[in-house]
């Protein structure tokens, strides 16, 4: 037997090996199969690194490493903590889903720039995997900005006028509410509380007053745009122009992610969940969260086009993870971290079909799926589970991220919140659910069914693809068969 | 080494000087450039060794030209912070130099390339001794060796329009150099003396009744000075000059000039004025608050409507200067370490951003913005030297530009400015615009037919371009050095108010 390696070189390869395929990639440009071979080499050994890093953080260790001092008292820096394990865990595991994934979706639909694509993309889980481990607020913002830069040219990648309007939307919300907003809101708390350490309980405690903190939390919550809250969520949609594969694994699952990662880290380790409910400076955040749910459920119902109601959908999902961190109860911060793996898998899977349904048929309006389910029948079926993902139904692992918010909110007595969940999850069967039936039970239109038309004749998607929707739909339901680990990992956070 | 280690303080200024008159023998560039190069790395070298023993010392290195004594003798007095200031002039003076060959080979006319040298030389000649020496008068001469030669510097600009920038700035600099000229005769008037250390100590004690010479003069020096370092609304002449200039003098002159003149204004308002008298009846941190976030936004929107490249980065420049300004308005530890720290910073990624600008002119000849279409693709390192350089103009996270800004809105929030920290941070985001549109037109529209067969430029002109992109991301990441060197420059500033 190998001994196990030690946490902090784990930690150290967990980090490094994203970037190093990203710096290898250029090199195999005129290679396809090689280059494909690096990414997926490089996104097994980095789905292997992190679960191997799991023992050693449930044991208790917290490995740390810093890269460099930034300015006294501030160094750029890492630390793994259970949070950040569970979001390592979901963006480092995924991603060799997707990997898979984006080379039948790339290769079926000739894309162009495909070394740019790849490398791109590994630049962005590099930057993830910072954010995930960050040791700091200002290590963590510095792999914000580098997510949103190098997710920047994925977004634009067609490189038609229309990519460059969304890539604009995209960098200057997300640019512009992390310079504007979260950038102030770093160095307010720096000023105040002379560190940035995440540290289990705040460092925000009798440092300021409550109006203080109230004002500090809406500019980290609204300056941290990839949580995607309303009125900065306009970019999410635009982002839908990039490739399948990007709006599956970075807008549904790393960017977004990094995003109410990012805010439940605030509220757990900077504010510290007590010192919060105890100055009632988080109260407004339920109300901001609340509509942001209900509001984006409604805009996802009118959305004809599959990706943009998954992305209507992703920003309402999103909120739930808002809104289970500001009711600022124990219980709903675990299941705010349990809604953000459950939420990947079940999401992921949605684009994963999105995408399969476009490489195959060729169709992105969700009027034109009548029937389509026969064609495509594991596309559709993994659809089905993710849907019920989303809506929250047992046996999907949806589920549990609603049953800890519902009872936290019930233990605080905040029956307004009861009701906004209550309502949504009617929401979300309501514009998933018609997706399904149009699918597997309405006739496909005469014309297409005879098999002659231009998109007629089109069976199931590349395999590649296949296999990566089965995998994610089998998890989705995996995870609320075997909730042990994130379930652990989410105790663990709030120090139980 | 033993033997010339007394005469260090002297030796960044000779080393330049008899650089120019070397080669101003010269007939051909190639022979003048080679002169250049060693005169600039040797001035570097020993700048970086001064600056190395200002820091080891703590305490100012006198030097007495001729042996005359202080203060009738002209003394070169070296501290942290100039010190700091001669190591970055020359450093990136030397750093230029590989780059100038093929540059100024291509731009500048066969028989004037070796003046082009010589006044280069000269230029930086007078710019170091500005920083290095301690007397005013000294400071005026060469205040003017730096500006004439930078008037010729100009006007070797290929476009006809150089001429007239040149001469615009001539106007200007000329005034500039009187009004100092006046400050420092009625400094003279009251306190007897020109050597400022000298003079910093005798207005400490100087009778009330000459406050008023002493509140004219320093009016007449923070002008004409601020005429020099272009703070805004005096700034008209930089962006005429820096767009008509060779590529070369453009990235020299933005990088180190204006850097040099906040320098002086820094030692004048701290060291010379900061202990005398009757200084609180006039507002100038509040003028300075005004004009700094003046030239942030006015400057930055300019910028961002401007369809020639190296004006828009002129602009930029402003309103980069504009940054500095507001940290000595702010008259704080961390507020005067973001605006010392910013002079290397800015200079660094300024000077990354027009060598790209004149790697592109090398290739195609023009720097208008719509000229840039398809760069991104036909010359892949230039625009991402740019691309990186730009980054830390906006002040991303990561480059050198964000570390300047923190600290300056960290000296905001200590004299309980809230405001300033979102001017500071907002006005960033109009460089984003700016950026923003080099690179949607540099990666996103079809190249034209003249840039169809464009590439990167030859590696003696991409080696210093992606040096200066390095150092973008490594003063970013690693601040001991130049932080480090910028808080140890506030403090003596500050001791100088006590």
């Amino acid at each position: 037997m190998i001994p196990a390696p030690a946490p902090e070189t784990l930690l150290f390869l967990a980090l490094a090996l994203p970037l190093c395929c990203a710096l290898l990639l250029p090199f195999f440009h005129r290679s396809p199969n090689l280059r494909e071979t690096v990414t997926l080499t490089f996104a097994t050994l980095l789905a292997f690194t992190v679960w191997s890093l799991v023992p050693a953080i449930l044991a208790g260790a917290r490995p740390e490493l810093s890269l460099a001092r930034f300015s006294p008292g501030l160094e750029i820096a890492f630390k793994v903590e259970p949070l950040g394990m569970l979001f390592a865990l979901v963006a480092g595991s995924l991603w060799l889903v997707n990997s898979i994934y984006s080379i039948g979706y790339m290769r079926g639909n000739d894309e162009p720039r495909q070394t740019t694509f790849y490398v791109c993309f590994a630049a962005a889980i590099a930057a993830t995997m910072g954010i995930a481990f960050s040791k700091n607020v200002i290590s963590l913002f510095l792999f914000y900005e580098v997510l949103t830069l190098s997710t920047y040219p994925l977004v634009t990648h067609k490189g038609t006028p229309q990519a460059m309007r969304a890539g604009r939307v995209y960098i200057g919300i997300l640019l512009g509410t992390s310079i504007l907003l979260f950038l102030p809101a770093i160095i307010v708390t720096w000023y105040f509380a002379g560190t940035l350490d995440f540290t289990v309980g705040g460092i925000l405690a009798g440092k300021t007053d409550a109006g203080m903190l109230a004002l500090l939390l809406a500019l980290y919550v609204f300056g941290i745009g990839k949580a995607a809250l309303m009125p900065f969520h306009f970019w999410l949609p635009a982002a839908m122009v990039a490739p399948t594969p990007v709006s599956a694994l970075l807008h549904a699952v790393a960017v977004v992610k990094a995003g109410v990662f990012t805010v439940l880290k605030v509220i757990v380790y900077v504010f510290g969940i007590e010192t919060l409910s105890n100055s009632g400076s988080a109260d407004w955040l339920v109300w901001a969260a609340g509509s942001t749910v209900i509001i984006a459920s409604l805009v996802a119902l009118r959305q004809d086009n599959l990706k943009k109601r998954l992305a209507y959908s992703t920003i309402s999902q999103l909120s739930y993870v808002v809104l289970a961190a500001a009711i600022l109860t124990p219980i709903s911060a675990i299941g705010a971290a349990m809604h953000i793996a459950a939420h990947a898998v079940a999401k992921i899977t949605l684009f994963f079909a999105a995408g399969s349904i476009y490489t195959a048929a060729h169709k992105t309006e969700i009027s034109e799926l009548d029937g389509i389910g026969r064609r495509m029948p594991w596309t559709m079926t993994a659809f089905a589970v993710g849907a019920l993902g989303m809506i929250g139904l047992p046996p999907t692992a949806g589920f549990f991220g609603k049953w800890f918010l519902l009872q936290g909110a019930m233990e605080t007595g905040q029956w307004m919140t009861l009701c906004i969940v209550l309502v949504s999850t009617v929401l979300n069967a309501a514009y998933f659910l018609p997706i399904v039936f149009r699918a597997f039970f309405v006739a496909e239109p005469a014309a297409r069914s005879q098999g002659d038309g231009q998109d007629g004749g089109h069976g199931e998607a590349p395999v590649p693809i296949v296999i990566a929707l089965t995998t994610t739909a089998a998890a989705t339901v995996l995870l609320f068969l075997f909730p042990g680990v994130p379930f652990a990992l989410a105790s663990m956070m709030i120090g139980r | 080494m033993k033997a010339i280690e007394p005469h260090l303080p002297v030796l960044p200024v000779l080393i330049p000087l008899f650089g120019a008159l070397f080669s101003a023998f010269f007939r051909r560039g190639a022979s003048a450039w080679l002169v250049a190069l060693v005169a600039t790395w040797l001035a570097a070298a020993v700048s970086c060794w001064l600056l190395a023993k200002a820091l080891a010392t703590g305490m100012p290195i006198s030097y007495q030209l001729g042996g005359w004594a202080v203060p009738w003798g002209i003394e070169y007095r070296v501290d942290v912070l100039n010190g700091f200031v001669g190591a970055l002039v020359t450093t990136i003076g030397a750093v230029i130099m590989p780059y100038a060959r093929r540059s100024v080979a291509h731009e500048i006319d066969q028989h004037v390339q070796a003046w082009f040298y010589t006044m280069y030389l000269l230029c930086m000649t007078g710019l170091l001794g500005i920083t290095l020496t301690g007397d005013a008068f000294n400071v005026f001469v060469f205040l003017e060796v730096s500006s004439l030669s930078t008037y010729v510097l100009i006007a070797m600009g290929r476009h006809r329009r150089a001429v007239l920038a040149a001469y615009q700035y001539l106007i200007v600099g000329t005034i500039g150099a009187t009004f100092y000229v006046i400050g420092i005769g009625l400094l003279y008037l009251v306190t007897g003396s020109l050597n400022l250390a000298d003079i910093s100590a005798r207005l400490a004690t100087a009778p009330p009744e000459f406050a008023r010479p002493v509140v004219t003069a320093l009016g007449f020096l923070t002008i004409g000075i601020c005429l020099k370092l272009a703070l805004f609304p005096l700034h008209v002449w930089l962006p005429n000059a820096y767009a008509y200039a060779p590529s070369v003098a453009t990235v020299f002159l933005a990088a180190t000039a204006t850097k040099v003149a906040v320098y002086l204004l820094l030692r004048f308002f701290f060291t010379v004025f900061g202990a005398g008298i009757g200084l609180a009846s006039v507002p100038i941190p509040e003028l300075l608050f005004v004009f700094s976030i003046a030239a942030m936004f006015i400057a930055s929107f300019s910028a961002a409507f401007e369809n020639n490249a190296k004006r828009m980065l002129a602009y930029s420049s402003i309103a980069q200067i504009g940054y500095i300004t507001l940290g000595i308005a702010l008259a704080n530890q961390s507020g005067l370490t973001g605006s010392i720290v910013h002079l290397l910073n800015h200079a660094i990624m300024k000077a990354t951003l027009f060598m790209a600008l004149g790697a592109v002119a090398f290739r195609l000849g023009v720097v208008q913005i719509s000229d840039l279409a398809g760069l991104g693709r036909k010359m892949p390192v230039t625009m991402a030297t740019f691309v990186v350089a730009g980054l830390g103009i906006i002040g991303v996270p990561g480059t050198a530009g964000f570390i300047s800004k923190w600290h300056l809105a960290l000296g905001a929030l200590e004299k309980g400015m809230w405001p300033l920290v979102f001017a500071i941070v907002s006005s960033s985001l109009i460089a984003l615009v700016y950026i923003g549109r080099v690179v949607e037109v540099a990666y996103f529209r079809e190249p034209a037919a003249a840039a169809n067969k464009a590439h990167d430029p030859p590696i003696s002109m991409l080696a210093p371009m992606l040096l200066l992109a390095a150092a973008t991301i490594w003063f970013g990441l690693d601040t001991r050095a130049s932080v480090g060197i910028a808080a140890e420059g506030a403090k003596v500033l500050l001791g100088g108010l006590k």
